[in-house]
């Protein structure tokens, strides 16, 4: 068969909705894409690690040490395993780590941004996460095998994430001026790049239109941040905050939000390094890779050594 | 042991566990790989779990008027009574590796008597420990034997960890009147018991990692009179800093 049939063939189980298994036969693009947007996933979670990491020895009560540290440990965990679901493509974890450090592989572009204060944990836990869970619920439907049942597994511990930061912005929310202070300004700093969490527009996403094809994308980037503000502007209001955003405003007909414009501006140039943490971010995933490079090499030696006994 | 001195007692293994949980939650995403970097979050949550629940009991035995959160956030520094060897920093890899191999060693003889004991809370603590910390001492002791017998370079910073932490070793079988009490309720082992536990296990478990057991080296002392080295003062500051910053908050 040459490779065009085999690609039609490749199309006809996709419009099936077949879920596509490892050693199956699959265009060279679909594995690029793939491989492109499993580890940038796998990066994030682990680049995600970070901003919350920050704040586990300054977490403010036992209980919250506890939520956070598990939290993180979380995310650690879907870094792992969308790892290892990244390398069924034929790529290894070594492989996609160099490309990270390298600058050629991404992570989500809102880990660029730095966690201030405590209500940050509940606007990254509430916000963050809840973009994610948008995100990755559609993605339950992926057509690659590997990759739908990892978000299958890792939603249900997004939804715990969520609600947990939730819990904390709501306490803030309900706390003291100055906390209520923090809750509000925690949101103000993590509202829109949460929205930007989705990517840009519909018009201008160049690499949709394969993946929509392909179904490893269910839905369009528009529609995904649509649904997401939908259900979050009534969980703002329900603790008294307020969105920071002039124009958000119901729209009885459509049954949904408009909102006003997003800068976009300020996304390309955080995905392009400018961000306020870029730099640290890539810095402190380089250095631990670094200063565990003697740890992972006599683990190495000391298997070798009792392999050979 | 009357409430006071029991709340007393918890309040101390309560602080070994609370400062060894934040110089583990330290390591996260600082780990040479992402395997390790769990492992020890996990191992860092089990030492949190047992500081609250330590915590709590202390607070209540005490009469109530201080939670665990008081205890933790608003002590101050020579009210704390953890170890030295526990607030030791995370130099590097090894010195994590050799600190909590040696403090899983101690919490394990320490939770073996206490889950004897006919308290039911503290036996049920213990209980519960145990089986982490069987499984802590496993995953140290794997780590001490690749290190020690893993490169050179392992080796010489293994060693390097093992000769600058000894000092704070002799603290881990020292007596006070408390542990008298504790010992005579048989909720404790006695010093001499507790140091030929160590000294036994850790002979063994160093030679075969090819490393070796410093001896006749000066023994520090003070914790269980609140006397610390400077590096707790740091880690309190951070730890404090949000229930001390606003005292009138809950979070
Ligand atoms: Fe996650
Ligand atoms: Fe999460």
């Amino acid at each position: 068969m040459g490779a065009e049939e085999l690609n039609v063939l490749f199309q006809e189980r996709i419009d099936a909705n077949d879920k596509i298994e490892p050693r199956d036969n699959m265009p060279e693009e679909y594995r690029k894409h793939l491989i492109r947007q499993m580890s940038q996933h796998a990066h994030s979670e682990v680049i995600g690690m970070q901003p919350e990491g920050n704040w586990i020895t300054r977490a403010p009560s036992l209980r919250a040490k506890k939520i956070l540290l598990a939290k993180v440990q979380d995310e650690a965990g879907h870094g792992l395993y969308l790892y290892s679901a990244t390398e069924t493509l034929g790529i290894t974890r070594d492989e996609l780590i160099e490309k990270l450090h390298q600058g050629k592989a991404k992570y989500a572009s809102i880990f660029n941004y730095p966690a201030l204060t405590w209500a940050d944990m509940g606007a990254i836990g509430w916000l963050v996460d809840g973009a994610a869970i948008t995100n990755q619920v559609s993605l339950q439907k992926t057509s690659y095998g590997p990759y739908a049942r990892a978000m299958v597994k890792i939603c249900k511990e997004e939804s715990f994430h969520q609600r947990q930061g939730y819990e904390i912005i709501a306490s803030m929310a309900a706390g003291t001026d100055e906390q209520k202070e923090m809750a509000q300004d925690a949101l103000n700093r993590f509202w829109w790049p949460s929205l930007m969490m989705f990517g840009p527009h519909d018009s201008d996403s160049p690499r949709s239109g394969n993946a929509m094809k392909w179904k490893i994308k269910r839905e369009s980037n528009d529609v995904l941040r649509k649904r997401f503000i939908d259900k979050t502007v009534s969980q703002v209001e329900l603790i008294g905050l307020t969105v920071p955003d002039k124009d958000l405003k119901w729209n009885e007909k459509e049954q949904s939000y408009d909102f006003g414009a997003i800068d976009w501006d300020e996304f390309w140039a955080v995905i392009k390094g400018g961000g306020p943490c870029n730099i640290k971010r890539l810095k402190h995933h380089k250095k631990a890779h670094t200063d565990g490079e003697w740890v992972r090499k006599a683990a190495a030696a000391y298997a070798q050594k009792q392999a050979k006994n | 042991m009357d409430n006071l001195n029991l709340s007393k007692f918890c309040i101390r293994l309560g602080d070994h566990c609370l400062i060894m949980a934040h110089r583990q939650s330290e390591l996260c995403s600082n780990g040479p790989f992402l395997e390790e970097d769990i492992a020890q979050i996990n191992l860092g949550l089990d030492l949190l779990g047992q500081a609250e629940a330590l915590l709590i009991y202390a607070a209540k035995l005490e009469g109530g008027t201080r939670t665990a959160d008081d205890l933790a956030f608003r002590r101050p520094e020579r009210q704390f009574h953890n170890f030295m060897l526990t607030e030791q920093p995370n130099t590097d890899f090894a010195f994590v590796i050799v600190r909590q191999y040696i403090m899983s060693l101690y919490l394990l003889k320490t939770y073996q008597a206490l889950s004897k004991v006919e308290d039911d809370t503290l036996s049920g603590i213990a209980l519960k420990a145990l089986k982490e910390l069987t499984y802590h001492e496993r995953h140290f002791a794997m780590w001490l034997k690749r290190l020690g017998d893993g490169t050179e370079e392992s080796h010489e910073r293994t060693q390097t960890a093992i000769n600058e932490l000894w000092m704070f070793v002799g603290e881990l079988y020292e007596e006070d009147e408390i542990d008298f009490m504790a010992q005579k309720a048989s909720y404790a082992p006695t010093g001499i018991e507790m140091k030929t536990f160590l000294m036994e296990h850790i002979t063994a478990k160093f030679s075969e990692a090819t490393l070796e057991t410093p001896h006749s080296i000066y023994m520090t002392t003070g914790s269980k009179k609140g006397i610390h080295t400077e590096y707790l003062g740091y880690l309190l500051t951070e730890m404090q800093y949000l229930q001390r910053a606003y005292p009138d908050a809950k979070w």
